[in-house]
């Protein structure tokens, strides 16, 4: 296990620079949109004058590299800074919004991934049968229409049709659990359907591939049954690139789910930064930013542990 | 000026009204001119059979527009949820009534000087906060003030440019000192960014705490998802029947209109113009479609070729057909714009100007006398102008084809677009909200050397009278003034004005509101909380 | 009960018999399995729902038969070997090649086939569909049909280039990487790192946004996006193959690492490839329309099919067609896609059975 924790902890050095760079990145990207803070916050209403004095209330006549070292300093000590607009601490605005955008990716996770695979073992097992091609047909037009639109036809379904669900997805503190899940049952479906597609077909492919491999061959020849054949035999080998997609598809129930929030009005992060980015305000972009990065590398690590703790072989590698 | 020295001249009105010898909108016209409190006139017009208001409920409201940055500096007030709120929970000194008449809100009265040059507030002594200390002219004073000097920030600057002082006159008296005339003062104390705050100590407003004196007080909320109020029992205007209002900012144009439908509210801002007709069809749902002041705009630069002709302006106006746009784009919920930038329903509207109609062969000989034959402009828009602005770009390219101009339809980002692209592209959509009086949208956009002449447009006579008017507390003489200003900029403007856009809301069968609603902003001026009823 | 279900059922048991007659187990059993659903679906749904049955199993025999008919003829154009490959591929494949056939043509000759310009306002708002207009007219009056055949030309034109520009970018950094290892494998490595972890649709927000909505950028945009995707995929397929024995004996040989990545490893790594290709196409696809959802995609009045979506998206609400034909557009062709994709990873993975 020595390999394990060392790797961990190398990934774990280069995790961070990641995020220092992401963070650069971020901050410059936010220092190159056209307009600034605050020009977007005045709108219309934005004179000479009062851009000056905004400004001047907000400091941004500090040079940019100043600002950010800033910044900066203050991040390594787990401070983020203040909202640019409202003056609240970062950690207020953002820390009830990404329990929401946990809690909706936990939500849609539990169940797409348990069914994505089960459904992948399912048509690797039945494969090139009329239920195979329905399977892929039904998710892959599943994942082959926007967003937006899925929830839209969801919504058309389940709310307006037959209301039996809530279209707006407007969920509190002082909810129970229950009603929590209820209400917020339709956009996570959606994301359910638009994550499930991408997972299955990769349990499928990595399964039927393994399936010409000459030990296969020989449980076959033993007389296995073929669901023994691919549960007992296939699959342990088939983790590897399972857990990786699976990984990937988390990452982006936490930090992709802009378009499902705006439909479905549920106040998670992404709606946060997309407003931030409209206003220009650094901290909470710049926040949000790496709250995804660092989810994103996380998962990324956990996917290849976990690769590593399913297949002996790549713990050695050659 | 006292609004009581006016109750002779309205009551002859009234009275000319109701025996159907004038018309109501020059009933409208002469009563808004006036700048008083016009509920009595009000209750004249529209009779006095109408259904008692009922109390009781909670009143659940869509609303568009709401970002989760928006904060209470009412300096910084841009989005719908903010001027939506601050009508529920702040006051003004003045507002705008259900019939677009001026009337009281936090002042019961107020008067100027002959030149029009100092005005004096009379603060309702019956205000109070949430918190309950009482409204004084000390908060007046101190939120009017929020909005002046360098170190204010507040988009609402330019409107006090010309005030010079303010000042309490004991508890309940605010005086105001411009440096010229200014006949509209108290119409502009209508405006969203002029709430009044409790004052702190230093002279500074605590807009912080969310406290203000209007009719429902907030419970709780969150900027950009929700806000819940409920009703404040001392407050000094009359109405405010629903027991509590919960706001959910709903941005997504689908979102409100199936919450409508489902009954997960009961009131929805805006609909998606496209749905307007299929809304209507449905029996628990009621459209209103409001004309309003808020215009599209599209300046020319007057100062850059090819716009410099006179002659290639009026071709692009003639080269537009506006009864199309409004059918398409609109789907019928706008007044025909004639490129004055006054609407119908605003005071010291001239009815006699001659409408600009598709003419593209009209439009073609005056390309070819100004000599500008196949001209290729560019106009730059972008889809968060209004829904359908690229559209209504794309479609008048295609009407302008025909007079022989190539319209290059350019969108551009939504972000950043009144920064970048608005004053400085020379062509380009515009989209306005609704000025009280005429004199305050010229002052803005249409007079020499102003911040956002859009069109760059500079003509003697226009600054000439403009300046006149101001100051002109003759009301005949005034309504004579913009009309030449108004024909001024129908024949050398700079600006096509399309159409002025309704407001267009809807609302479950169940809420109930009065024959008229305001036209100031959606859903009666941003008040339907405070003057609408459940049946 | 009407003539249409007394009709439908006694034309599914008949063909039930027939099948029985001849045989033909699987048909049998599609039939059977046809029958007890329709039987089902009539029982909860009413004739309505029989109806729309009748009209999906309709539309899938069409699709059969043109797959079918498609494969003869493209038997007889290419002959030979490829005959042989064709026969044997699964119906699926053949209509995915079909609709992948029409769509390009569509697109190659738009100007030619559209009856208007995508741009040209020719009737009234939402008019219906006549025998000039097949689709009808969409908000503005311009012909639904020629904008969708046009959006072939754009969506799928802009989605094509900024997929290919990615995998050009992803796979032969990946196979660099692999192949030099060290230093240079750990950078880019890196770098891909940095615009994975960066949220898609925020990272072309920012560059958008910044560098303004031309095609160009947006596919550039695009491809620096999915590009490192591409790189993690090529970057561990290579490595696998990088430690097999035979590259051992041609760098031995002094093969040079160009000679290296064209003739031994990406031949053995095109399978893999080719399948991430066809997923990763249709999500370059559903990026541009939520770019545009966001007012960030394709300019005006250029035809696009995730513009026109969201164009109409309101109107589903209401049960509306409009919106649906552009999505369906879109979903057509993914699955389209990756149907010859599942039958090219099928040959090369050397699974026949």
């Amino acid at each position: 296990m020595g390999d394990v924790t060392k790797l961990i902890a190398r990934r774990l050095v280069y995790g961070a620079l990641t995020l220092l760079v992401v963070s650069i990145l971020i901050f410059f990207a936010v220092e190159l949109l056209p307009g600034d803070i605050a020009q977007a916050v005045l709108g219309q209403g934005a004179t000479k004058e009062t851009v000056a004095a905004l400004r001047e209330q907000m400091g941004l006549d500090q040079p940019a590299p100043v600002r950010y070292l800033h910044w900066l300093a203050g991040a390594v000590h787990g401070d983020f800074g203040v909202s640019l607009i409202s003056g609240d601490r970062v950690s207020a605005v953002i820390g009830p919004r990404f329990l929401n955008t946990l809690f909706l990716a936990s939500y849609a996770a539990v169940i797409a991934v348990p069914f994505a695979i089960t459904l992948g073992i399912l048509v690797a097992l039945l494969r090139n049968s009329i239920f195979d091609r329905v399977a892929n047909v039904v998710t892959l037009t599943a994942i082959s229409s926007p967003e937006f639109f899925l929830g839209y036809i969801l919504i058309l379904f389940f709310a307006v049709k037959t209301s039996a669900f809530p279209a707006i997805a407007s969920i509190g503190s002082h909810m129970s659990f229950g009603d929590l899940l209820y209400r917020s049952f339709l956009p996570a479906l959606t994301l359910v359907l638009v994550v499930t597609a991408h997972m299955m077909r990769m349990t499928r492919a990595a399964i039927i591939s393994l399936l010409a491999s000459p030990y296969i061959e020989m449980a076959r020849l033993k007389g296995v049954s073929p669901w023994r054949v691919i549960v007992r035999h296939a699959l342990p080998n088939a983790w590897a690139p399972i857990i990786n997609v699976v990984a990937l598809n988390l990452a982006y129930l936490i930090t992709g789910v802009v378009l499902v929030e705006v439909v479905f009005v549920y106040p998670g992060i992404g709606q946060l930064l997309v407003d931030a980015v409209s206003k220009r305000d650094f901290p909470i972009v710049q926040a949000c930013c790496l709250i995804f990065a660092a989810t994103f590398i996380l998962l990324n690590l956990a996917a290849d542990v976990g690769a590593i703790l399913t297949n002996p072989r790549l713990r050695h590698p050659k | 000026m006292t609004n009581t020295r006016y109750a002779g001249p309205i009551d002859r009105i009234a009275a000319a009204a109701r025996t159907g010898r004038i018309s109501r909108r020059d009933f409208m016209h002469y009563s808004m001119a006036t700048g008083l409190t016009a509920s009595a006139a009000t209750g004249l017009w529209t009779g006095a059979a109408r259904a008692q208001p009922k109390s009781g409920g909670t009143f659940r409201w869509g609303i568009h527009d709401g970002n989760t940055s928006d904060t209470h500096d009412p300096a910084t007030y841009v989005t719908r949820q903010m001027i939506f709120l601050a009508h529920q929970y702040r006051s003004y000194l003045t507002m705008i009534n259900p019939d677009n008449s001026l009337g009281p809100d936090l002042a019961t009265d107020w008067e100027a000087t002959p030149d029009a040059a100092q005005w004096t507030f009379e603060i309702d002594s019956d205000a109070s906060f949430h918190s309950g200390r009482p409204v004084t002219a000390r908060d007046v004073v101190a939120s009017l003030n929020h909005h002046r000097g360098d170190k204010s920030a507040s988009a609402a600057k330019p409107l006090l440019a010309s005030v010079t002082d303010i000042t309490a006159d004991g508890d309940h008296t605010v005086v105001v000192t411009l440096d010229g005339g200014l006949a509209d003062l108290p119409w502009l104390m209508t405006d969203y960014h002029l709430a009044i705050c409790p004052a702190n100590e230093d002279g500074s407003i605590d807009w912080q705490s969310g406290d203000g004196s209007g009719p429902y007080k907030i419970d709780s909320g969150e900027f950009g998802v929700r806000w819940s109020l409920s009703r404040f029992d001392g407050w000094h205007g009359e109405g405010a029947y629903f027991d509590a209002v919960e706001m959910l900012i709903l941005n997504d144009p689908n979102a409100r209109q199936t919450a409508l439908v489902t009954g997960d509210v009961d009131c929805v801002s805006l609909i998606d113009l496209k749905t307007k007709a299929l809304l209507e069809r449905n029996p628990n749902i009621i459209v209103d479609n409001i004309p309003s002041g808020a215009a599209i705009t599209m300046p020319m630069f007057c100062d850059a070729d090819p716009f410099t002709d006179v002659k290639v302006r009026q071709a692009m106006k003639l080269a537009m057909d506006r009864d199309e746009i409004i059918e398409k784009i609109a789907f019928g919920a706008a007044t025909k714009g004639n490129d004055f930038h006054l609407a119908p329903v605003q005071p010291y509207w001239p009815d006699d100007i001659p409408q600009y109609d598709y003419d593209p062969d009209r439009a073609k000989a005056l390309l070819k006398e100004a000599g500008a034959e196949g001209i290729s402009v560019n106009l730059s828009t972008t889809d968060s102008i209004f829904s359908g602005a690229v559209d209504m770009c794309v479609l008048y390219a295609e009407q302008a084809k025909k007079a022989g101009i190539k319209v290059n339809v350019v969108r551009e980002p939504s972000d950043g677009y009144y920064s970048d692209v608005w004053l400085k592209k020379p062509f380009c959509l515009v989209s306005w909200g609704a000025r009280p009086t005429p004199d305050v949208m010229f002052t803005l956009a249409y007079a020499r050397g102003a911040a956002w002449n859009e069109s760059h447009w500079d003509n003697a006579r226009f600054n000439e009278l403009l300046l006149q008017a101001k100051s002109e507390l003759d009301q005949d003489k005034r309504a004579e003034l913009y009309r030449e200003m108004c024909l001024l900029m129908h024949d050398d403007g700079g600006t096509i004005i399309p159409f002025f856009n309704n407001f267009v809301f809807a609302r479950r069968s169940n809420v109930v509101h009065p024959d008229q609603v305001a036209a100031s902003w959606s859903c009666d001026g941003a008040r339907a909380a405070s003057r609408w009823w459940f049946e | 009960m009407s003539h249409f279900v007394l009709g439908y059922f006694a034309v599914l048991i008949a063909a039930s018999c027939l099948a029985a007659y001849f045989g033909r187990r699987p048909v049998f059993m599609l039939l059977f399995v046809l029958t007890l659903a329709s039987a089902l679906a009539g029982l909860f749904g009413g004739v309505p729902a029989l109806r729309f049955l009748t009209g999906a199993a309709a539309v899938l025999a069409l699709a059969a038969g043109i797959s079918y008919a498609f494969r003869e003829f493209l038997a007889i154009v290419f002959g030979g070997e490829a005959e042989r490959e064709l026969k044997n591929a699964p119906l699926t494949a053949i209509f995915g090649l079909f609709v992948i056939a029409v769509y390009a043509i569509a697109a190659v000759f738009a100007p030619i086939i559209a009856p208007f310009g995508q741009a040209e306002v020719v009737s009234s708002a939402f008019a219906p569909a006549d025998a000039h207009m097949l689709l009808g007219a969409d908000q503005l009056g311009r012909d639904m049909f020629s904008r969708i055949i046009f959006g072939a030309r754009n969506s799928v034109g802009i989605a094509l280039m900024a997929t290919l520009l990615a995998f050009f970018f992803g796979a032969l950094g990946g196979l660099i990487a692999a192949v030099r290892g060290g230093v240079i494998d750990t950078l880019i490595g890196r770098i891909a790192d940095v615009i994975m972890s960066v949220p898609s649709l925020i990272f072309s927000l920012l560059m958008l946004s910044i560098f303004g909505t031309s095609i160009v950028v947006i596919v550039i945009v695009v491809a620096v996006i999915y590009s490192p995707r591409v790189f993690r995929l090529t970057r561990a397929v290579a490595g696998n193959i990088v430690v097999m024995d035979y590259i051992e004996a041609a760098r031995l040989r002094g093969e040079g690492d160009w000679y290296l990545i064209r003739r031994e490893i990406l031949p053995n790594a095109t399978a893999p490839l080719v399948a991430e290709f066809g997923l990763e196409f249709c999500f370059v696809f559903l990026l541009i329309s939520g770019l545009s959802f966001l007012g960030l995609g394709i300019q005006p009045p250029t035809a696009d099919w995730g513009s026109m979506v969201r164009e109409n998206a309101t109107l589903i609400s209401f049960g509306e067609l409009t919106p649906l034909i552009p999505a369906a557009a879109i979903a057509l062709l993914t699955v389209a896609v990756n149907f010859v994709v599942d039958w090219m990873l099928w040959r090369s993975s050397g699974l026949k059975e």
